[in-house]
């Protein structure tokens, strides 16, 4: 049976106390909330943190605020599957309760948070492996070693964003509270993002995600789309999110991010700019869909080939757009599961 | 017997296990605790092949909390293996290390967590050798050995058999296709991890309990690599969490924690972790196929060619089986009068495949009705026509001399195309597509044969290949003992369901005591689809047997001619004067009173029907169910993925004894079917299973299982317990190839290797839009030479022979 | 590798686990999964992978399904935890039990507990749900035995006999089909 390895386990009630704790259990301690990706990792030996400061005891932390004409707030430990059920965020923010209800499995969706989602680690097939497994094909600089397997030669970590609502929370605009023992501060979410694979995260260890803003979602229309093997379990191997503000079925504002496709969600800034000023015709989106194929350069370490995770980000972009414009869509109903 | 005189034969009834399993109740081998009981780890080789220069095991020993650290030098110098030709298993490796995660020391502790920390403070020193990761690369390095043994240099079995002339054969048809296929390896992945507690008692006695599906060999290979006396060791098998045949061989974990329990004087547990199930393996092998054909105008097959190599991975198993059972079956299915096959397992440094669902079938099954699929097309005819057209004739021989009893093939192809719309849906080749916008729609059919039960133990003997001991309580109860092993498939319920037939009691009545060396007659195991058949074939001559000294008393006391007796409703008597019947209970008070204890045995041994070749022995089997599917899916042309609405499976089982265990075993065939067309693999990189865990191995959830839709024929086989015949392998066959062949209906390309993954989908379809020919699949063979054939007569269309002539009958 | 603190952190948790307050004093590094089977002797909850991956280790706490080798025993006091054990009351089995029973849901039954859990939290929440409503609940639970049709099937019936919709005693398995 895979076992956690021993650790002191901290509870606190409050943010404050919290934030205390971490301070305090200095670089051996980690944050843990729904415990769904960190657990998995940590009887992968990937992580090995002497204090853990559980988040599940800080009410402050749970719940959903606000509405949709002034922006909704999200606490940090609010379960996925409360986010893909809430019914103003289903009708205003639909791209982000989709994507939180296609986060792998109805239990884990009950236990993981958006929080932790956000903050998830990123993934490569090289390190998400047992220790045994590790040890046998050698040691990468992500954890235990010092070179990269899928990329040898190169000096930094490939390992892949895999969360399914950062992409989206970007693409909405989204704001991120960050709280330490030493202050606060809220910051843009793509500014809590770093396109590394071990430091991927902008953010002190010791500072605690609490809330997630989201702004007012008037006119705005938002969509998700997931690539993966299976309906369920399964990590995205490619995330697409679209936000498009529309004015008399022209694009007024735009923003595509895509997910999985490096160490943080990455926009399909061009792609976006492009669309501006255009109505959403059959033409205007397959030029814009190739755009957004651009940016996208999967590396050969996750589940799909990467020649073709490549091709569908192309694919799925214009299916996602195509959505939004009404047109007919086809091809599989995985994302309509939310 | 007709259906109608049954009472609990066709009946859906639960199973007698059914109710411990949905309380939680049934303990598993990982839910057993014993007083004092210590727990072990193994540790496994990082490395795909090297030598062990020196194991130091000072600093674990000296770990507080650990009991015992054995390596190989604290067992018996002597290797194993399932098969008598393939001794070439250590449970923990001496000299060298053949893959990674092969076993080196074992641990026992106070707790799992201590036995884990030692085993990495076992110093292994290892001196890397050249590892081989493909059939291309063992060929390639005669001068690297991964073992001394076998037809050449990493060639573990090398056959070849002729019956017939192939060659005028193909001379004499109207069309010959040529092609080349590739089966992915694929595992098991049964939910329960195995699992096993060992415990070598003070008497100096063995006892282990097992997630195991066959005890016996295990028994008898126990005695020999522990070097104990085999009385003095029992094997009792725990329910299986699921086997599909990876729990068949012995393993290094049972054989480790029996020596750590002799060692620490404690009962051991040992419980392999996920990935170490993967390490362990004796799944499915991957193989590549060259398969030759010849066909009539109107589609007839004139005769067959099919080559296959086979990647064995780093051990023996069951892989000169798993070769010849590449070759044993197609015959089986269709009219083919010649056949040829060679056949070639080569050793890599990967774990050892072996026996999994369908055993070495599905891959040449996926082969030829893929050709014949193509054949079709070619001669313009209706794919489910052409195979109807040629169905095998009932009672003769094969080719390769299989006797087959029974066909239900006919009313199986019948019934799916009329259950599937197929006259409707198949609407000829290169029609217009189906479907809206890139989603295209598509059917495809295919059809199987698989045996009931192997002709022959795995060592060669005379005896029974299962027995039962049955005996009579004066309270009325039965109870039942045979050495059979319950692996969810419903064997357990098999053995009370026909003596409750025979007797005329209830299944209730009936107590099934299973899997235990010690009190249970040999059954050889669970596999081959023989179980039903075999352990059920003697229930019911061990309750025939009782029922006669039961009529016999019964008639004295009503003073009436035993032959008038009959015995139904927890009763006996004659049945125009019903108000005197006895009950059971009384029958056997009566019986018990004349004849002494009333416990009777019965025996099967399934005819003598080897063919008289060297190979013969493999393929044979009593009788042979058929099956016949048709799948509806559709393929969208942009992403490649492919999602199945429907599938119809048709299988003739003979008799359907209790039609939900059939239904059961045809809808998790076809679902492990699924699985391994689209998406299992078991792949490798870096010298390393590329993905060893239930989140990246990709199994089919509910989401990706479409409707299942099972229809069950009878044929009454007179082999068969009541006629029935196997269902727990035969319906995996078609699925893949049917997938294959609904895709090419779908978006008209053809994808020659399974897993027909999205990527390949689009592949091919990109091809097709280049105008190249739209076809993914292999594309060279390896340079290798098999050996001249040995060849014999083919026995095509002779008569079959020695139908119910059992010994022991 | 690092190995934490050399003596685990124990504590003493409570836990109400089938109605029944049950205590234990375990490192608190022990996941739910593992105090369930090891230390409280509840070994009707299997496991898979102990990773997330399978789905075999579900039970409920407060009615829903969660995954008890991802949870720990010190978040979850005061909460109510059911497992397999706890389905039947007072002897008789649960609906979903039988019905599983009788139509052969269960073949070598490990994905069955976790199964069943699942199923109950969703006929709390959706009485009578479509057959599609079922297949997506059960889309985190690995069955590698039924092909998922007898299990779909029971979860109907069950819902249909709870519902009053079918004689209890006379929905014979075959007609369920
Ligand atoms: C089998 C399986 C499949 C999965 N599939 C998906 C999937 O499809 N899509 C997907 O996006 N994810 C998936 N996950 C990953 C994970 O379960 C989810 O991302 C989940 O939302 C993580 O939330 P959590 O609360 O459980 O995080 P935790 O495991 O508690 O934490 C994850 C990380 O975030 C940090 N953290 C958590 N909360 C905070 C906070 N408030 N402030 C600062 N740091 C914090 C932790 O320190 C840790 O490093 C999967 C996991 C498994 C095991
Ligand atoms: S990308 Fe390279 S360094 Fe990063 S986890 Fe994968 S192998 Fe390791
Ligand atoms: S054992 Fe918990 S999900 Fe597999
Ligand atoms: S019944 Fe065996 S895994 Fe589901």
């Amino acid at each position: 049976m895979m076992r956690l390895p021993p650790f002191l386990y901290v509870s606190p009630r409050t943010v404050a106390e919290a934030a205390k704790a971490v301070a305090e259990a200095g670089p051996g301690g980690m944050l843990v909330a729904g415990g769904t990706d960190l657990y998995p990792n940590m009887k992968r030996r990937q992580f090995e943190p002497t204090t853990l400061v559980g988040l599940a005891a800080v009410r402050e932390l749970r719940g959903v605020r606000g509405s949709a004409r002034e922006g909704v707030t999200l606490g940090a430990t609010t379960i996925l599957s409360a986010v893909a059920t809430h019914p103003d965020l289903l009708r205003h923010y639909p791209a982000l309760a989709t994507a939180a209800g296609l986060v792998s499995s109805p239990q884990l969706r009950n236990m993981g948070t958006l929080g932790g989602n956000v903050c998830v680690d990123t993934r490569c097939n090289y390190y998400n492996q047992p220790y045994p497994w590790r040890k046998a094909v050698g040691f990468c600089m992500k954890k235990d070693g010092d070179i990269c397997l899928v990329a040898p030669g190169s000096r930094r970590c490939w390992a892949v964003s895999s969360s399914d609502t950062a992409p989206v929370l970007w693409s909405l605009g989204a704001r991120v509270r960050l709280v330490s023992a030493s202050g606060e501060r809220t910051i843009p979410i793509d500014a809590l993002f770093r396109d590394d694979g071990i430091e991927y995260l902008a953010k002190r260890p010791d500072e605690i995600l609490t809330e997630i803003v989201l702004p007012p979602a008037e006119g705005w229309a938002s969509t998700y789309l997931k690539l993966r093997r299976r309906g369920s379990f399964d990590f995205p191997e490619l995330g697409v999110a679209v936000a498009l503000r529309l004015e008399d079925a022209t694009v007024a504002q735009a923003r595509i991010v895509l997910g999985a496709v490096a160490s943080q969600p990455r926009p399909a800034t061009k792609a976006a700019r492009a669309l501006v000023g255009q109505r959403l015709t059959p033409d205007v989106i397959a030029h814009v869909a190739d755009l957004a194929a651009g940016p996208a350069r999967p590396l050969d370490n996750t589940d799909f080939t990467h020649p073709y995770r490549k091709k569908m980000t192309r694919v799925f972009v214009a299916r996602a757009l195509g959505r939004l414009a009404g047109l007919e869509r086809a091809g599989r109903d995985e994302e309509e599961l939310a | 017997m007709n259906k109608h005189e049954f009472s609990v034969i066709g009946q859906p009834l639960p199973k007698i296990d059914a109710w411990a399993k949905v309380t939680g109740e049934t303990r598993y081998a990982d839910d057993l605790v014993l007083p004092r009981m210590a727990h072990a780890r193994l540790l496994r080789s990082p490395h795909a092949h090297a030598r062990i220069a020196a194991i130091d095991t000072s600093r674990a020993a000296a770990l507080p909390g650990v009991y015992a650290v054995i390596t190989g030098a604290d067992l018996p110098p002597v290797k194993f293996g399932i098969l008598p030709v393939s001794q070439d298993e250590e449970a923990l490796c001496r000299e060298k290390v053949r893959m990674v995660g092969d076993a080196v020391a074992a641990v026992a502790a106070l707790d799992e967590e201590t036995a884990e920390r030692a085993c990495e403070l076992v110093e292994v020193t290892y001196e890397p050798l050249p590892a081989l990761m493909s059939i291309e690369e063992s060929l390639a390095h005669p001068e690297v050995r991964i073992h001394e043994y076998g037809d050449g240099p990493n060639v573990h079995k090398s056959v070849a058999l002729q019956f017939g002339d192939v060659e005028a054969a193909f001379a004499a048809a109207d069309l010959v296709r040529e092609d080349v296929f590739f089966y992915e390896g694929n595992t098991h992945l049964p939910l329960e991890q195995h699992a096993a507690v060992a415990h070598w008692g003070p008497d100096d006695k063995l006892t282990l309990w097992s997630s195991t599906q066959t005890p016996h060999y295990v028994h008898r290979l126990l005695a020999k690599i522990l070097a104990v006396p085999a009385a003095h060791v029992r094997v009792i098998a725990a329910p299986v969490g699921g086997g599909f045949g990876g729990k068949l061989d012995p393993f290094a974990h049972e054989i480790a924690a029996c020596q750590l329990s002799r060692l620490c004087g404690r009962p051991v547990k040992i419980a392999l972790t996920r990935e170490e199930v993967f390490y362990v393996h004796r799944g499915r092998h991957p193989v590549l196929m060259w398969l030759k054909t010849g066909f009539t105008r109107a589609g007839d097959i004139t005769g067959s060619h099919l080559r296959t190599w086979l990647d064995g991975g780093a051990y023996g198993s069951y892989g000169v089986a798993s070769t010849f059972y590449t070759g044993a079956i197609n015959p089986v299915t269709y009219k083919m009068p010649v056949y040829k096959f060679e056949g070639a397992r080569i050793f890599t440094n990967k774990p050892p495949c072996g026996p999994k669902r369908g055993h070495g079938t599905p891959q040449p099954r996926f082969a030829l009705e893929c050709q014949i699929d193509r054949a079709a097309e070619q001669l313009g005819l209706d794919p489910a026509d052409l195979r109807r057209r040629i169905v095998a004739e009932p009672y003769t021989k094969t080719a390769n001399h299989l006797t087959v009893t029974t066909i239900g093939l006919g009313e199986c192809l019948d019934r799916v195309v009329e259950a599937s719309g197929w006259r409707e849906k198949w609407r000829g080749w290169n029609a217009p597509p189906r479907g809206r916008g890139p989603v295209r729609r598509g059917v495809g059919i295919a059809c199987s044969s698989y045996m009931t039960g192997a002709g022959s133990a795995v060592y060669w003997n005379n005896m029974p290949h299962s027995g039962v001991v049955l005996r009579a309580d004066r309270g009325g109860g039965v109870a039942i003992l045979c050495g059979a092993t319950d692996i969810g498939q419903g064997s357990d319920s098999i053995l009370a369901y026909l003596p409750a037939e025979v007797l005329g009691i209830d299944p209730k009545d009936v107590r099934v005591h299973p899997a235990d060396t010690d009190l249970t007659p040999v059954d050889l195991g669970s596999y081959s689809s023989r179980v039903t058949l075999m352990c059920g074939v003697a229930a019911i001559q061990a309750a025939t047997r009782l029922r006669e000294v039961l009529f016999q008393a019964v008639a004295a006391k009503l003073e009436v001619d035993p032959s008038r007796l009959v015995a139904r409703d927890r009763k006996v008597g004659v049945p125009d004067d019903w108000d005197r019947a006895l009950t059971f209970a009384q029958a056997v008070e009566l019986g018990e009173a004349m004849h002494g204890v009333l416990a009777f045995a019965g025996s099967y041994a399934p005819p003598k029907r080897a063919g008289k070749y060297k190979g013969g022995g493999v393929g044979p089997s009593p009788c042979y169910s058929y099956s016949a599917c048709v799948v509806e899916l559709s393929v969208d042309e942009d992403t490649g993925m492919v999602e199945l609405h429907d599938v119809w499976l048709a299988h003739d089982v003979g008799r359907a004894l209790n039609p939900l265990l059939v239904e059961g075993q045809v809808e998790g065939s076809v679902y492990m079917g699924i699985g391994e067309a689209l998406m299992e693999e078991q792949v490798f990189r870096k010298h390393v299973h590329k993905t060893p865990s239930m989140l990246e191995y990709k199994s089919p959830t509910t989401l990706e299982t479409p409707a299942i839709h099972t229809i069950l024929v009878e044929t009454d086989d007179p082999e068969g317990p009541f006629g029935a015949k196997e269902a727990g392998q035969g319906p995996l066959l078609p699925v893949m190839p049917a997938i294959a062949n609904a895709i090419y209906d779908a978006v008209g390309v053809r994808i020659d290797e399974v897993p027909i993954t999205s990527e390949k989908v689009l592949r091919a379809l990109d091809l097709k839009r280049q105008g190249k020919p739209a076809r993914v699949g292999p594309e060279k063979l390896p340079l290798f030479t098999f050996k001249t054939p040995l060849v014999v007569e083919s026995a095509f269309g002779q008569p079959a022979d020695a139908i119910t002539r059992r010994p022991f009958a | 590798m690092n190995r934490g603190p050399d003596e685990p952190m124990k504590a003493r948790i409570e836990l109400t686990v089938n109605g029944e307050r049950r205590e234990a004093l375990v490192p608190v590094h022990k996941t739910l999964l593992e105090v369930l089977r090891e230390d409280l002797d509840l070994t009707g909850t299997k496991h898979g992978c102990e990773l997330g991956e399978c789905g075999t280790c579900t039970v409920l706490v407060d009615g829903e399904p969660v995954l008890s080798c991802l949870a720990l025993p010190a978040e979850l006091e005061g909460r109510e935890i059911l497992t397999v054990e706890g389905l039947a009351q007072g002897g008789r089995l649960h609906p979903l039990q039988r019905a599983f029973a009788e139509l052969g849901a269960a073949q070598c039954g490990y994905c069955t507990p976790g199964i069943l859990l699942v199923a109950r939290a969703l006929l709390e929440a959706t009485p009578v749900p479509t057959r599609e409503q079922v297949r997506v609940a059960l889309a985190g639970n690995i069955c590698r035995c039924t092909g998922y049709t007898k299990i779909l099937d029971a979860v109907e019936l069950a819902a249909l006999r709870m519902a009053g919709r079918t004689p209890v005693a006379t929905a014979a398995a075959g007609s369920a089909r």
